[in-house]
């Protein structure tokens, strides 16, 4: 009799809280959705240039699957390799090709090499197979997918535990009462947020610290640029992550409410961060990219550590991450008037 | 008492959550130096007008004076010692830690903070307890290391939410003492509380059933006008006589 008052007590808890109730089943199905979207994706078409091909041996290449453009000199096709706008190109010089590849995605290079292949195939017919000379523009043949998901992975990692931890220490206060006893004394609503932002952000200074330390020099993550950067980009990650935490805490009645957020804002951020490919995603998804912090901070981290470029390739995306911390703070502060008034 | 500075002034404040009506039309002034006890069976809409006065709440009708001045107002803020109903500490913290975190918020001096804390920790009898994590207190030391906080910065009006709920008869008794210590200072003490006879040691009561103020006045004079020989008594007779 107990258990059975004991179940209908649960079954009645759940039914009150048809948040807890909604996300038990929603959740699963758009995890599961989204992990459809990303491995049915399409093929990924990559994006060739053709340098110097002299007439007779271009009419004769299988061109299908792929984006083709024809450049008069090896400068140009660098150019728009640099900007992305290639994925690599194909050099003819004294009837032997070589590729030069852009190289920090394994994927990409993979499906470059592969359609090269496809594409030199008639050729070969009546000539012996010819060797292609291959040259990277970013890494190397020997740059593992770890190298390329690795920045990605490691912004993922402090953004996930900076807006959990935040979130929750903040839903405490708030649940504990410790919150109105702030806004019993004379601080001010602002003060609250930076005090967190402050605690927090010497905290996470240390923990990316740290993050960033271990994937280098004990997991040998590739990497091409300054520590310095890596450390701020994290940095500014984790300060959206706060802030985002302790605004949508404010949404949590209990920690069990806090995590819930999880599959809801953590999740879909590493599938739209560029871990994997963007352009292979459903069109109809991909667009959440650019509204999703990761995205961005995967994109400097990427280019601090796979391509190792330096400040002036990273403060866009730096900019728009303090962007969306000033907006998150500027919501917290707005947040709290629902407990004080001024 | 009479003739007092007048520190509190509601003048007609509700409050209403949608249709619900949790405080009615209630006018009520309080005077410098007096133990003021708000009396009412919980749900009564006590905490709701203990909020308002403190500034983390709005009344939907009506206005609240402090110090004469309309509230909410952060300058006032600082001039008043609030304890809530729960405890509101950082249990992962020591007590020590507790009350220089709330010591610093109104911006005491190191010096001034060391000074003060012992004075409050030998208030409220916590001295030896000092260093010890809150997460180890029992829920009476809890609640008096929360009055001890609230008495921190020296505030001129204490505003205290059931102040002595799980606190032993002899503890009890202890910090009653304090309060009228406190009142000498020229201290003015606002206590809600549920327990009659508790309500029985307030220079004034302040009667309070579904957000209405039912009866003011002192222990005595409430127990007079309805020949009652309690202020349980008294309080079903101004109850009754309301519905």
């Amino acid at each position: 009799m107990r258990i059975a008052a004991l179940v209908i007590r649960i079954l009645r808890q759940f039914i009150r809280d048809k948040r807890t109730m909604a996300l038990m089943i929603v959740a699963p199905i758009l995890v599961l959705t989204m992990l459809n979207l990303v491995f049915n994706g399409d093929d990924y078409e990559p994006k060739i240039g053709l340098v110097n091909v002299p007439e007779q041996i271009h009419s004769k290449l299988n061109l299908e699957n792929a984006t083709i453009s024809d450049y008069q000199t090896n400068k140009h096709a660098k150019e728009d390799l640099v900007d992305k706008k290639l994925d690599g190109y194909v050099v003819f010089e004294q009837q032997s090709p070589y590729v030069f590849l852009e190289g920090s995605d394994p994927g990409v290079n993979g499906a470059v090499m592969k359609w090269v292949q496809a594409a030199f195939k008639p050729l070969q017919k009546n000539a012996p197979p010819t060797e292609l000379d291959v040259n990277y523009l970013h890494g190397s043949s020997d740059m593992g997918q770890f190298d390329y998901f690795g920045p990605v992975l490691l912004g993922f990692f402090v953004f996930f535990f900076v807006f959990l931890i935040a979130g929750v220490s903040f839903l405490r206060e708030r649940t504990t009462g410790t919150l109105e006893r702030l806004l019993s004394s004379p601080l001010r609503r602002w003060e609250i947020v930076i005090g967190y932002i402050g605690g927090f952000g010497i905290f996470t200074i240390l923990q990316a610290g740290i993050i960033v330390s271990f994937a280098i020099y004990v997991l040998h993550m590739l990497m091409e640029g300054a520590f310095g950067y890596v450390l701020l980009i994290t940095l500014l990650l984790s300060l959206t992550a706060l802030t985002l935490g302790i605004f949508l805490s404010s949404f949590a009645n209990n920690e069990l409410q806090m995590i819930q957020f999880i599959p809801i804002v953590a999740i879909p951020q590493i599938f739209f961060s560029g871990l994997f490919n963007l352009e292979t995603i459903s069109e109809w998804v991909s667009w959440i990219g650019p509204f999703t912090p990761l995205y961005y901070a995967a994109d400097a981290l990427r280019d601090v550590m796979v391509r190792g470029y330096g400040w002036k390739d990273i403060y866009l995306d730096l900019l728009v991450l303090t962007g969306f911390s000033a907006l998150f703070i500027i919501l917290n502060i707005f947040a709290l008037k629902k407990y004080r008034k001024i | 008492m009479e003739k007092q500075e007048i520190i509190i002034s509601s003048q007609h404040v509700s409050k209403s959550f949608g249709k619900q009506l949790v405080l009615n039309d209630i006018t009520l002034e309080i005077f410098s130096g007096e133990i003021f006890g708000l009396l009412g069976p919980s749900g009564a809409g006590k905490t709701t007008l203990v909020k308002q006065l403190i500034g983390l709440d709005l009344p939907t009708g009506g206005e609240n004076y402090i110090f004469q001045t309309r509230m909410p107002s952060l300058s006032i803020v600082e001039r008043i010692g609030y304890m809530a109903q729960s405890d509101a500490l950082y249990e992962e913290l020591s007590a020590k830690e507790n009350l220089e975190f709330f010591a610093s918020l109104y911006g005491l001096t190191r010096k001034q903070r060391q000074n003060r804390i012992r004075e409050v920790m030998e208030i409220v009898e916590l001295s030896d307890h000092l260093h010890k994590l809150v997460s180890n207190y029992s829920g009476g030391m809890k609640r008096r290391l929360s009055l001890a906080i609230a008495l921190l910065h020296e505030p001129e009006l204490l505003i205290l939410d059931e102040p002595t709920v799980g606190i032993d008869p002899v503890l009890r008794k202890s910090i009653w003492e304090s309060f009228y210590e406190l009142k000498k200072k020229g201290i003015t003490i606002i206590v809600t509380t549920h327990v009659m006879d508790e309500a029985e040691k307030c220079d004034r009561l302040g009667m309070i059933r579904d957000g209405q103020l039912i009866a003011v006045g002192t222990p005595a004079e409430l127990k007079n006008k309805t020949n009652s020989s309690t202020i349980e008594e008294a309080f079903l007779v101004y109850g009754g006589a309301e519905s």
